[in-house]
């Protein structure tokens, strides 16, 4: 079983709370999460791959009182694989970590990745010492978990069974600067102009 | 027998001196610095033990230097304060990530143990350890060395201060007569 990526994100995010920053990671997450509308909580990775959980696990340390969700691709994830070991050694209760996995690299091509054939990245999550893990692989369970996401509170991992598709993409800004500071005037971290 | 550990050399002279880490951690105080990330490195060694100490610092150990890059852009989206710690080993593996700091201008300050440089026993520590500071000018990364402990403090002051007024990046080299060479035999 798998969802259609932009069926997914839209239901991971129909109740967003207002205390939900969300990155996105380099390639067709960042598009899905664009395709939602855009948003200044939102903090859209367009390069530095293997980045997005890290980014997650800074913003988390500084701002307990707010919620991140991190989605990202499993080709991101992989870059970044040894990151889930840092984040389960400082476990912040605030922090999701979701994946988009369809076992493919969109953004090159739609090449099959290491989870298509044998890399498990719940099971790695797991290992890696993130005990609070979610596989989601059907439009009750998305719905399920989208309903966790609103009030979760402790590290969480998921990984979103999505199908391989390549639904049109939907560009948000990509100037970094801008897409930095009107985040943390979101998020508080600066009072507003 | 081999033992991993080093010796102050340079600052086994003068008694006084052996507490530069100390002074560059009451800079990280002075500066606010709220997250440290650190991959375990014996020339840091006291630093990181005085960062973990401090319950307003919260310590990150990572796996490979770059997740540090990332951490310290997430930490100022955060609206906190976050440096990295690292060996010069580690910066090659940062350059990628560094993309992120300069197309978003964010802070950015590590400070880089020095390897491959002084009274260097492992000939595979030379070739990144030679090429830091120009790899750092390419990256658009404010670099300054410090040689002796005096320098260290004030080095790393000065840079904190450039690095989170202006929203840039910074990296002070310890150098490795400062540190110490790694002995490798006792």
């Amino acid at each position: 079983m798998s969802i259609e990526r932009r069926t997914a994100i839209a239901a991971l995010f129909a109740q967003r709370p207002d205390d939900l920053l969300i990155v996105t990671g380099l390639g067709s997450t960042t598009w899905d999460l664009a395709s939602l509308g855009d948003d200044d909580r939102n903090f859209y990775l367009w390069g530095a791959m293997g980045g997005a959980a890290m980014v997650g696990l800074g913003i988390a340390l500084a701002r307990p009182d707010k919620r991140v969700a991190v989605v990202t691709g499993d080709g991101e994830m992989l870059m970044g694989l040894g990151s889930l070991a840092t984040i389960a050694l400082k476990r912040p209760p605030n922090l999701a970590v979701i994946v988009f996995d369809n076992g493919r690299y969109g953004e090159t091509g739609m090449q099959e990745s290491h989870t298509a054939h044998a890399a498990d990245l719940v099971a790695a999550a797991r290992a890696c010492g993130i005990h609070n893990v979610f596989d989601v692989d059907s439009a009750s369970a998305i719905d399920a978990f989208a309903a966790h996401l609103t009030g979760f509170k402790e590290t969480l991992f998921a990984r979103i069974r999505i199908a391989a598709s390549d639904p049109p993409r939907v560009l948000p800004i990509r100037d970094g600067v801008a897409l930095k500071t009107r985040f943390r005037r979101a998020s508080g971290a600066v009072e507003a102009r | 027998m081999r033992a991993i550990r080093f010796v102050r050399q340079a600052t086994m002279k003068n008694e006084n001196t052996q507490d530069w880490p100390d002074r560059i951690f009451a800079e990280f105080k002075r500066a606010n610095v709220r997250q440290v990330g650190y991959v375990p490195d014996a020339g840091h060694a006291r630093l990181i033990d005085l960062c973990k100490a401090d319950p307003e610092i919260a310590d990150v150990v990572l796996t490979t230097e770059e997740e540090g890059v990332a951490l310290a852009a997430g930490a100022w989206l955060g609206g906190q304060r976050s440096v990295l710690l690292m060996q010069s080993s580690g910066v090659g593996n940062c350059i990628n990530m560094l993309s992120l700091i300069r197309t978003c201008s964010f802070p950015f300050f590590t400070l880089v143990t020095m390897r491959g440089e002084w009274e260097e026993f492992n000939p595979w520590q030379q070739p990144m350890g030679s090429i830091v500071e120009p790899v750092f000018a390419l990256c658009e990364t404010k670099v300054t060395r410090a040689m002796t402990p005096e320098e260290a403090p004030v080095l790393t002051a000065e840079a904190l201060d450039f690095v989170f007024k202006e929203e840039r990046a910074a990296a002070v080299l310890l150098s490795q007569q400062l540190i110490g060479a790694k002995v490798w035999t006792k």
